[in-house]
């Protein structure tokens, strides 16, 4: 059926390809070659790569040993007893960040929404942070949260508060990398985004409603809110593959510690295979990473018909 | 309909002027309270980050913390981090990655744009859909068997890994920008050079690429970000201190922590200071430069992916 099928698109599409047509096409596909080469040598070829290591044991040292399911009963069967509350940690990490990071940079895009003077100005202000190096943010904010001497436990202490411990207490350690992270972030482009959207939402809507009474918060939620939908939407969905993906801040300022506090599936997997050289075995967490990924991203489009609202889309 | 729009937008501002201008100067005075305590909250880091890469190693541990400098040692540890590790060198290597990746990801990026935004041929809805999706793959499925491939060739505590791939395709996000950037262009000059008898590669060099200049300049801005504040890639594949960039350089300052354990001595946490502050400057005075090729850039590939 599918052959039959694709043979008359063949041989209805063919003919009707000028010579000239077949040489644009040809001339098409030389300029794709670029990015077609390095897709299937850098990206394709490793994904398979990648899915038939996490079937096997494989220590760079020896050829590759075939041992089926092995690697994933292990990760999940509870045989390697990190697995699980790492992944349960960058979900700790992803629930807080987003949300928090979601409101603050759509705070922000408010804000610099309401025709201030020097606007550029501000805008600066607000994304320098994520211009800094990850490296360096981590470093500037170990230093700030330092549990001894910190600016932060002096400004604390000044105004009556007790400080946290943040990297050297377990419960303060998840919270203190969420904090770099959204310092990192709010003011990002995820806000810039926001900001544009906010300039796109109709001004005729907002006049009508004011012109019904309605306040600035109605206005907020009736109108802003389900007009910026798909802007929420997209920075969603980037935001928490990012936030499940966390790494760099973590391995920076606390590398996993205190005694795994912060020890995300990232940094597992990152140890798994480059300090211990398991690469079989951390090729299949990190599928289990990318599965989970792909699963709440294939979640969130489904959930987002209830939710977002396309502006001209047909109803 | 505009022409109402624009009335009532005049009508409602005037009658809101009028009836409260306490309440409205209240409200502006809060906006611009809220803002400045964001923006203060931002830059506070690298204000105490500074104050205290000027300290004294005995100063920097104070607690309650000096706030200026007692001793003004600014100049002083700006020159010692050159000196105490091979910084200098980092920072060559740095330019070295981010210049010839930000050169292979432009080059290459825009020829391929120019084949998904100008050319028919079949499967070119296919490869595009594929190419996007590549946007959203986490990258740790790809991570060890790169690695792996990379040894196998020789190139492991080289800068290939790091160079090599940005040469093939440029990113699917600079792809993406470039062709929305190309699909703005009318397709009317291409044509005009076709008929002078222009064959596809002078249309790309002497039409479309001296108008796509800003969108250029856009990918360039994002692509020197990423290349040097890279950190995943060059923690993988650079193992010799000679070969670090400045970025992975930044940990040797580092002390007390089970990462970075390549310096002893006594505390350099106001070098460390100075040394983040160095490695982040390039982006920030970039940012300054090319501001609005930033917000364009972000904003295209936001709005309309």
């Amino acid at each position: 059926m599918a052959v039959t099928a694709g043979a008359r698109t063949t041989t209805s599409v063919r003919p009707r390809m000028t010579a000239k047509q077949r040489r644009r096409a040809w001339q098409g596909y030389a300029f794709l070659s670029p990015w077609l080469f390095g897709f299937l040598a850098f990206t394709a070829m490793p994904i398979v790569i990648s899915i038939v290591l996490s079937f096997t044991k494989y220590s760079v040292l020896r050829p590759p040993e075939f041992i089926g399911l092995k690697n994933y009963q292990h990760a999940l069967g509870g045989g390697d007893a990190l697995v699980w509350p790492s992944i349960g940690r960058s979900f700790y990490y992803a629930l807080v960040s987003v949300p928090l990071g979601l409101v603050g940079s759509l705070m922000v895009a408010i804000l610099l929404n309401q025709n201030l003077h020097v606007t550029p100005f501000w805008r600066t202000l607000f994304f320098l942070p994520t211009l800094t190096p990850s490296v360096a943010s981590a470093l500037l904010w170990r230093w700030m949260l330092n549990p001894e001497i910190g600016l932060v436990k002096f400004f604390l202490n000044s105004v009556g508060l007790p400080s946290p411990r943040w990297f050297a207490s377990m419960e303060w350690a998840i919270p203190g990398i969420i904090l770099i992270g959204l310092w990192g972030s709010v003011g990002g482009s995820a806000m810039i985004i926001f900001l544009a959207g906010l300039q796109d939402v109709p001004v005729e809507l907002t006049e009508a409603a004011e012109i019904d009474g309605a306040g600035t918060m109605r206005k907020f939620w009736h109108i802003t809110i389900p007009m910026l939908s798909p802007v929420v939407f997209f920075n969603m969905i980037m935001g928490i593959i990012g936030a499940l993906r966390v790494f760099d801040t973590a391995f920076v300022a606390t590398n996993g510690g205190p005694s795994y506090a912060t020890w995300f599936i990232s940094l597992h997997i990152y140890r798994t295979a480059f300090m211990y050289f398991d690469m079989g075995y951390a090729a299949a967490v990190a599928w289990i990473l990318v599965v989970i990924i792909v699963t709440l991203t294939v979640l969130q489009f489904v959930l987002s018909r209830t939710w977002v609202f396309y502006q001209g889309e047909t109803r | 309909m505009t022409a109402t729009g624009r009335t009532l937008t005049t009508a409602a501002a005037v009658s809101r002027k009028r009836r409260r201008p306490l309440l409205h100067y209240m409200r502006r005075g809060l906006i611009y309270l809220l803002v400045a305590v964001g923006g203060a909250v931002s830059m506070v880091p690298f204000g105490w980050a500074f104050l205290s890469s000027g300290k004294a190693p005995n100063e920097i541990v104070n607690y309650p913390p000096t706030f200026w400098p007692q001793q003004n040692l600014f100049v002083e540890n700006y020159r010692q981090i050159w000196v105490e590790a091979p910084f200098l060198m980092w920072i060559r290597n740095s330019a070295i990655v981010t210049s010839l990746t930000l050169i292979g990801a432009i080059a290459s990026a825009s020829v391929v744009a120019y084949s998904f935004a100008r050319f028919e041929f079949p499967g070119r809805n296919t490869w595009f859909f594929l190419m996007l999706s590549t946007m959203m793959l986490p990258g740790e499925v790809t991570l060890i068997p790169s690695y792996l491939i990379f040894k196998t060739l020789g190139w492991v505590d080289s800068f290939k890994p790091l160079i090599v791939p940005a040469w093939f395709g440029g990113g699917a996000f600079n792809i993406f920008l470039l062709r929305q950037f190309y699909m703005t262009i009318p397709r009317d000059l291409d044509e005009a050079a076709e008929m002078d008898g222009a064959n596809p590669l002078t249309v790309f060099i002497k039409v479309l690429l001296p108008l796509t200049k800003p969108a250029i300049a856009t990918a360039a801005a994002l692509g020197f970000i990423g290349s040097w504040n890279n950190f995943m890639g060059p923690l993988i594949y650079l193992n010799n201190p000679d070969r670090f960039t400045a970025v992975l350089g930044l940990r040797y300052f580092m002390q007390g922590t089970t990462s970075a354990q390549l310096s002893a001595g006594p505390p350099k946490d106001h070098l460390l200071m100075a040394a983040s502050i160095v490695v982040a400057l390039p982006c920030l005075v970039l940012f300054f430069v090319a501001q609005k090729y930033f917000v364009q850039g972000i904003v295209t590939t936001g709005l309309k992916g």
